[in-house]
């Protein structure tokens, strides 16, 4: 079973984001970057299914060189090759960034089975390249999938609804978008990440295309920033937070 | 004309579509799939686009759900269109420009919608809720092909019931990374359990293993919306903010005064919460006597 996973390279914005002089980016001058978290579960999902069923893994990104250090980290807990669409790191749309992705997975020697991504990315949330690139290779899409089974060759996934799960029996080769909660992610140990350092990384440049949901400026949301009274210091503090529920009304 | 697919008119974020596409002026047709239709995303698209196709729509929109975030955006791969997903504003013009939510709504994006119909989702609770008219009830088109129809629920399996869930939950506390281990919740639970609620957790919670992910608060897990949320040794990171800002109160419980956690809080208590949450637990059983 061929496995491809797509990932976003994002920063770990803390508790606070601020932009760029120009509104354009967050500044990320003092943040460490990771990759979306709903992409992570998909990366160790890809990692599982291949050691499960045989076959071998590929994670892709589209963005700046730098995003080489989320496809190396990827391949430290597993995953066997990288394909690297690399930009200058300016904001790419969606339908710019699926045409990307369509057109390395039509250069590929072998068919994937299976395409993996996170249901939307952590940073932009636009919801929408994984069923853009499946439609356009012409590949059933399920989306927000928190179970992968294998069931008869065909792929049994299951959604977290309101009020239970529905199930979903898909044929491959397909598109599954996962959601957080449907593993939990390795850590990378030492050895995998020596190992990562020699899987190959295969890097290109793709053909870029005007956008056509280009983004003008970021806003920072009016925080309600909050003066919190002060209810106590430690334990003293108890009396006066049950006279706060009392008043709330949530005291049973 | 403006189509809005909406999941069921008494949905109150079908609602919020429904009154955000009549913001843009014109009129606004509320659609529905029939009931007994199980849900096909791709043929529920195909389905959109010829009714769109039909009437000329200028717009469809739909809730910024699963749901309508997934449909439409099939809507738009088959049109090669643009879609703008979870949007707070609109303004018309050549071309339309949105405002949009980044980071589970941490950070708003200005951008411009280069195509038609203009297709887009709305953002939950960008806008108040307003009842739909006269919804139409549709079913599959019969032009859907097989790649449309291949993917579709097979099997609804209910929850195992019991126990109040996160979303419906009147009071949740949670913890974070300061509870420290999976056996320093217990202290959580029990005041989760005196006063009738759930437990919550942040992402570092799960990450270490010590919750199951189903109940982590934030932008990749649960958005809940309680009368109040104890928060306990939670720093308040972006992530864990985008689950919990709809709680009406929150109350943080830090041992660090500097915790951008306390910006978001309406009550604060310094200190270290497994000395604070067990002092909470019997105040209350004294409380009750």
């Amino acid at each position: 079973m061929n496995v491809l996973v797509c990932v976003k390279r994002v920063p770990l914005t803390g508790g606070k984001i601020t932009l760029t002089e120009d509104a354009r980016a967050i500044q990320t001058r003092h943040l460490g970057f990771t990759v979306s978290p709903h992409e992570e579960c998909g990366v160790e999902e890809a990692i599982r299914l291949v050691e499960a069923h045989g076959g071998s893994s590929a994670v892709l990104t589209l963005g700046p060189p730098e995003a080489e250090e989320q496809l190396r980290d990827m391949m430290a807990i597993g995953i066997d090759r990288a394909i690297h669409l690399v930009t200058d790191g300016s904001e790419t749309d969606p339908q710019a960034t699926a045409a990307s992705i369509v057109a390395a997975v039509r250069a590929q020697e072998e068919p994937f089975d299976l395409i993996l991504f996170g249901t939307e990315s952590a940073d932009a949330g636009n919801y929408q390249v994984a069923i853009r690139v499946a439609a356009a290779l012409g590949l059933p899409c399920v989306n927000g999938i928190k179970g992968i089974s294998m069931n008869d060759g065909a792929l049994r996934c299951e959604q977290a609804v309101a009020g239970g799960r529905d199930v979903y029996d898909v044929p491959m080769p397909a598109v599954v978008t996962v959601k957080e909660g449907i593993n939990l992610p390795r850590y990378p140990s030492v050895p995998g990440r020596m190992r990562a350092k020699r899987k190959p990384v295969a890097a290109s440049q793709p053909a870029r295309s005007t956008a056509r949901l280009p983004m003008i400026r970021l806003v920072l949301p009016e925080s309600a920033s909050k003066q919190a009274e002060l209810l106590g210091h430690g334990a003293d503090a108890a009396p006066r937070v049950v006279e706060i529920l009392t008043e709330i009304g949530v005291m049973p | 004309m403006i189509l809005v697919f909406v999941e069921t008119d008494a949905d109150e974020l079908s609602q919020q579509a429904f009154a955000f596409a009549g913001g843009l002026g014109g009129d606004v047709q509320a659609l529905a799939f029939d009931p007994a239709e199980a849900y096909a995303p791709a043929a529920w698209a195909q389905t959109l686009v010829e009714i769109a196709q039909q009437r000329s729509a200028s717009a469809v929109i739909a809730s910024g759900t699963d749901r309508g975030n997934e449909v439409l955006a099939h809507v738009a791969a088959k049109l090669d269109q643009p879609m703008a997903a979870n949007c707070t504003a609109v303004t018309p013009g050549d071309p339309v420009s949105v405002l949009r939510t980044r980071w589970g709504g941490s950070l708003l994006e200005e951008a411009q919608v280069h195509g038609s119909p203009l297709l887009l989702t709305v953002a939950p609770h960008a806008v108040t809720a307003q009842a739909l008219g006269a919804l139409e009830v549709v079913t599959v088109t019969e032009s859907a092909s097989e790649l449309d129809r291949v993917v579709r629920v097979v099997e609804q399996v209910p929850a195992a019931t019991g126990g109040v869930s996160l979303t419906d939950a009147d009071v949740v506390v949670s913890g974070g990374r300061g509870v420290g281990s999976a056996e320093g919740f217990s202290v959580i639970e029990e005041l989760a359990a005196l006063l009738g609620g759930a437990v919550g957790c942040s992402r570092a919670v799960t990450s270490a293993g010590w919750r199951p992910h189903s109940d982590q608060v934030g932008q990749t897990g649960s958005k809940i919306s309680p009368e109040i949320y104890i928060a306990c040794g939670i720093s308040g990171a972006t992530q864990h903010m985008a689950g919990c800002k709809g709680a009406k109160k929150l109350l943080a419980i830090n041992p660090d005064a500097e915790a951008s956690i306390f910006a978001s809080a309406d009550y604060a208590v310094i200190g270290d919460l497994h000395e604070v949450v067990p002092a909470i637990s019997a105040e209350i059983r004294k409380a009750r006597g």
